[in-house]
Formats: C-alpha cells, structure tokens, sequence
C-alpha cells in the first residue's frame, strides 16, 4: 500500500514543488549554498582573529614603549668625589650640633669638593658648569652623613653622591652628544669632565632605591613613588572600607528585601545612571559637600576614598545584584520550605553563593578607582607634596595624579620617571586582578 | 507497593489534618485557583493529578505559604492545619514551615556536605542540643530517606555529587531531619529516571507511617501506586477528589474520567 502510494505520486517538497533527480540537499545549488555558508564562517573567524591579533600588537607597541622608556628610571647616576667636612665650614663657631650642622653652608662643601677634583673650573662660568654636574640632593645626602656621624667633621671622605638628572640623561643615552653644543643641556666641558670622572671609575649607575622610598621633587633624580603608592593606598583603602559594606547591603536589600514597586524602580534606574556619570562630577561633589560643607583637609586621602567610594559604589552596587541575581531560585525555595528566615536565606546561602561574583566586581571596581584621576584633582590631591603621607589625614597625592603631574614637567629627566611609574601602577592592578582571581578560586572551592 | 485499595494503615489515620475551603489564588489578574475545598487526612498520601498549568502545584504551595514569596500572588479562603488558620496574621511562616515540609521537582541540595545539608534544618531550628545529638538526627533523617546505606561513608562530600535520585532523597531527608507534619512533594520523580522513581516511591509509602504526605504528579501510575485519596485538577478548579481506586476505577466527573483514560492531558 505504501508503495503504491509512492508510485502513484511523483515525489515532491512541501512547497508542492515537484522533486525529481539527487536529493534536495544534494544539488549543485544547495552545494554552493553550503560553500557560501562555510565561506561566511571563515570571514567570520578570520575578522575574531584579527581584531585578537591588532589588539595584541597594541598592547605590545605599549608595553615595549613604556618599559624601554621606563626601565632606566630604576637605575641612577652616580658619582664619586673627595668631600672635606672641614670645621670651618660646618661648624663655624665651634658648635657641633644638629641644629647648626643643618643650618651649615652644605653647597660650599659640594662646591670646594667639585674645585678640587676639577682645578680647570676656578673660573665663574666654570665654577656653574661643573657645579651643574652634582645634584642638589648630595647636599643632603652629605648633611645627613654628618648628623649620624658628627665625628667625620674635620675629615675627608670618598663619597658616592647623586649627579644631576642632565649627567644621568646623557649616561644613559637618553641626551644625543651629536647635538650641536649651543642646543645641548649638557656642553663640551662638562663632557670632557664626565669622561675624566668615567676613567677613575668615578661613575657609576646603581640600583635608585630613592625611586621607591621617596616623595615628590622638583628635580627628577631625586623624585620617588612611596608618597604616590601610600596615597593610593591609604585611598583605596577609605573607599574599600566605605564602598563595599554599603554597596553589599544595598545590592541586597534591592534583591532580596525590597518590594518591587515605583519607588524601588526609580532607585535602580537612578543607580545604573550613576554607574554612568563621569567621574569629574564625583570630584566636584566631593569638593562642594566633603571640603566646603564638612570642612574636611584638602588633599587627603580621607576625602579622595570618600569620593571614590561614592564612584564606585554603583558599580559595586551593579555587580553584587547581579551576582546575587546569578544564586539559582533553587537554592532560595529549598532554604524558605525548610523553614529558614529571609535573613537565614541570604546569609547561609545566596550570599556565599554570590561571593565570589561579588568580590569580583569590588576589586574591579577598586582597580577602577585606583587609575581614577580626575575627581582627584578638584580636591586637591593634585598638589606637590614632597614628604610620605604618614596617613589618612597627611596632604598626599595618588599615582595616576603623580604620573599626570610628572608627564607635565618639561625636564627630560622626568620622561623615564613617568613611564617608570607607570609601570609601578600596573604592576599595582595586575596585582588587584590577580587577588580577584584568587579570591574567587578561593571561594568557588568551598562548595 | 502500597494497594490503594488498602485505604489507611496507621492510627488515627484519615483525622482532618490541613481542611482548605474556597480557597483561590490569584497571580497578578490572571485566577489561577479557583473555590477549592478539600480535606487532607492524617498520616494518608493524597495525589494531585491534573494537566499542566492546572493550578495544582500552586495549591501546594498554598499549603506552606511558599507562593507568599511571588510578587503578586494573593491568597483568599480558608486553610486551617490542625484547625488553625495559616493565613491568620499571627502565624508565623518559619513555624509553619517547619511544620509542612517540602520537597521540590528538581532536586535542589544545598552545594554543602550531605551532613551540612541533612543538619541544616535542625540547626536553624535549634533542635539538636549536641553535636551528637545532631549525628543521630542526621543519621536518623538519612535511614528514613533509604539513603544512609549508600551515603554513610561520604558524609562529608558535596551533596550535589550525588546521582538525581539520590539528590531527590537526599532533599526528602533534609525535610524530614526537621520532623515536619506534613511534607509536600512537587512532582519529586519528573527528573528521575524509572529505578530512581521506584526507590522514592517505595519511600513515600514508607513515610506515610509518620507523616500526611501530599504529592503532585504527572504520572498517574505514580498517583494510582502511592496515594490513598486522589484530587483531580482541571482549569484551576478542583473537579473531584476521592478515594484513589474510586478515582481510577469508578470517577464521577466525565473531565475525571477524560483525563485518566489518556483522552486529553
């Protein structure tokens, strides 16, 4: 009967269209379909790769830009002179204490030293060039050997003491000596200096741990990142402390305690607004409401994490909610039919189960912060501050603020400090995202 | 297998334990259940059976307050258990549901130990006063889910390791670790394959010993295996609700009939 159905009719698609010969799907059309398809599947794949491929060489180009300008900044300049602390000088009056060795006429030292090593520089214009060649922070560096160890008055000591940033520039290649001498910072003698020093083995490039253990400076040899890093730090640390119990309570209440209606929509809408607003906004608020109403120090940390922490808290704010929003319902039916309270709900279940999720989304939103810049400048966190913040409350600056006013020096001494901060705030978020991830890891093995 | 024509076992079985009169339910405008009354007995199994979306599942969660947790959702008429009203403004949802158990349609173990699941309960509830008083309650929970003999060396892995029937059993032993009256069950055997229904099924018989049991099903082999009385669901409306075998042998209502002769469902 089948089969006589079959003969009857001649076969035929759904359309009614008759069907003789190969299968439909085997035709030389439905094969160029095909070939089109896979075609636009390639195309598709090869667009993916390429996008992956430019944004890889980007992040190279930047990478390599950042570290072969910056890399040279962790070493430094220096060099090796014969320093007479002779009494007359540092202790004039015969009073050898630390009030009257710091009010001691230190250049004078430096001065008689650089005469004394180079007896062709006696003349005014030699005497500025060659005096050119130390940096003003051997000064210090020689005040403070004094005051540890008073005894070396009325001696003289071989010290290692800073060069300026434009010997340092040139050593490191950074100067072209090409350059006619009218346009070069450092000229023909102060060259031929240099390679007499060079020869004693005088000058040498050594590790700059002041990079690390310093504030801010007008010169660049003597600039450091401690002050930026503690600002951040204790920063980021005001905002972690405001930002993330606020913004885990009200994600939780909006998801799991508030009733739906027009007041709690509004709420939402008006979060996910903020989530958007351009962070100078936040600055200005901080400045208008934190410094002028409150009253609170300019400059300080305290007030910086207040305002970031009003930044980042609808992004907190947005992360936890979905993260919780992820906890299935499941999980919330079993708890209520056992009898557990809607507070027992949460706390036992949804939200461990939201943890990671939620940590995930603070320690972006923390890295978000910790490269914020602009509402930082409209409190005041933009000053030139050369002593570490001792705390919260200690004028500091942040280090994207300290990168923007280091970029902004003209001295060339400053490009490799740039770039080398640079590289300290990065190594900073890879940090933050690697605790992310280990957190999260963390978390998700619990279960 | 219980023989549903064998109506009761236990004492005192049959003795009015949840009575519900003109109860309807309504989610958002659309009525969902409308005017149902029934009487549930005392240490019985009663099957709800009914098409898809025919409002018995939401009657179940009439009988625990779980549809207090939809947006939406508004209960009118009558629920007494024990002959006190559930949706009194004094009664307190935890007690209650401590009081009524339930057990859902997927298997849903907390993502803890099977320990931590089983003892999750009587800690919220305060009910052990040791921790070997909690061991036993665990173990005790664990034996009358007929899951200790395959779990009882593996305390402490994670309960959602656990094979589908197993987790389903696992979840019965969580309800019944907080020593409820009642226990709900929503469809508990849909993900299970046929030897993992067997195994809760021959369970459900068991526990009808200790506790009024209300089952939703699909399956009416399952509702005509387990269950003493039969409620039949159809638009929102209770049609007829009778002893099992009158259901399946002999029903009143032509709809009854239509459904459980496969016409329709």
């Amino acid at each position: 009967m089948t089969d006589a159905t079959l003969a009857a009719a001649p076969p035929s698609d759904l359309a009614g269209r008759p069907q003789d010969g190969p299968s439909l799907h085997m035709t030389e059309a439905a094969r160029a379909r095909l070939r089109r398809r896979y075609a636009a599947d390639r195309r598709f794949r090869q667009a993916g790769l390429g996008a992956v491929v430019f944004g890889v060489v980007a992040l190279g180009f930047l990478l390599f830009t950042i570290l072969s300008n910056g890399l040279t900044a962790f070493r430094q300049t220096e060099l090796r002179l014969d320093f007479a602390f002779s009494r007359e000088i540092i202790a004039p009056d015969g009073k050898v204490d630390p009030q009257s060795i710091r009010a001691a006429d230190w250049a004078r030292v430096v001065r008689e030293s650089l005469q004394a090593r180079f007896p062709d520089a006696r003349d005014r214009r030699g005497a500025r060039l060659v005096e050119a060649l130390v940096s003003p922070g051997a000064q210090g560096q020689l005040m403070d050997m004094v005051l540890a160890d008073p005894g070396l008055i009325g001696q003289t000591r071989s010290v290692w003491v800073l060069a300026a940033s434009d010997i340092d520039m040139v050593l490191k290649g950074h100067a072209d000596r090409a350059v006619p001498e009218e346009s070069r910072r450092v000229n023909d003698r102060q060259l031929a200096w240099m390679g007499a020093l060079e020869k004693d083995g005088a000058l040498r490039l050594s590790f700059n741990t002041r990079f690390f253990t310093g504030a801010d400076s007008r010169y660049p040899e003597l600039v450091g990142i401690l002050g930026g890093i503690l600002g951040s730090l204790y920063t980021l640390a005001i905002t972690l402390a405001l930002a993330f119990p606020l913004g885990v309570m009200a994600a939780i209440y909006l998801e799991e305690f508030a009733p739906k209606n027009r007041i709690t929509d509004l709420i939402e809408v008006n979060i996910n607004n903020l989530a958007a607003v351009p962070s100078i906004v936040f600055g200005l608020l901080g400045l208008a409401v934190f410094l002028n109403v409150f009253g609170m120090p300019r400059s300080a940390p305290l007030v910086g994490g207040c305002v970031l922490a009003l930044m980042s808290l609808p992004i907190i704010i947005i992360a936890a909610r979905a993260a919780l929003r992820a906890v299935p319902p499941s999980i919330r039916e079993a708890a209520l039919g056992l009898g557990a309270s809607r507070l027992q709900v949460v706390l036992h279940h949804v939200l461990p189960l939201a943890m990671p999720g939620i940590l995930t989304g603070t320690i972006l939103s923390m890295a978000h912060a910790l490269g914020e810049t602009a509402p930082l400048l409209m409190i005041g966190m933009v000053a030139f501050i050369v002593d570490v913040p001792s705390g919260p409350l200690d004028a500091a600056t942040v280090l994207p603020v300290q990168i923007f006013m280091w970029a902004d020096s003209p001295e060339r001494g400053f490009v490799e400090k740039t770039s080398a901060a640079i590289l300290v705030l990065l190594v900073f978020l890879l940090g933050m995202n690697a605790l992310a991830i280990w957190l999260r890891k963390k978390f998700e093995r619990r279960w | 297998m219980a023989n549903p024509a064998a109506a009761v076992s236990a004492p005192d079985a049959g003795r009015a334990k949840i009575s519900a009169s003109g109860v309807d339910v309504f989610y958002g405008a659309k009525h969902a259940l409308k005017k149902v009354s029934v009487e549930i007995g005392e240490r019985q199994v009663v099957a709800f059976i009914g098409p898809s979306g025919c409002g018995k599942s939401t009657f179940l969660r009439c009988l625990n307050r779980m549809n207090d947790t939809i947006a939406g959702c508004r209960v009118t008429g009558d629920i007494r258990l024990d002959r006190g009203d559930i949706y009194a403004p004094e009664v307190d949802v935890v007690q209650l549901r401590a009081r009524v158990g339930m057990v859902f349609q997927k298997p849903n173990p907390f993502p803890k130990s099977i320990y931590d699941n089983v003892a999750y309960g009587p800690r919220i509830h305060g009910l052990a006063g040791s921790k070997a008083e909690l061991d036993a309650l665990v173990e005790g929970a664990l034996k009358g889910a007929a899951l200790w003999n395959e779990v009882s060396d593996r305390l402490d892995s994670p309960g959602t390791g656990l094979s589908g029937g197993q987790q389903q059993r696992l979840c019965i032993a969580r309800a019944i670790a907080v020593s409820p009256e009642v226990i709900l069950m929503d469809e508990p055997c849909s993900a299970l394959d046929p030897i993992a229904t067997a195994h809760v099924e021959e369970l459900i018989d068991g526990l009808r010993e200790r506790y009024t049991i209300v089952i939703v099903t699909h399956n009416m082999q399952q509702a005509a295996r387990v269950s003493q009385r039969t409620a039949f669901f159809h638009l929102g409306e209770l049609v007829e609700e009778d002893d099992t075998s009158a259901i399946f042998t002999n029903p009143r209502d032509e709809r009854t009939q239509g459904y459980i002769t496969g016409r329709y469902g």
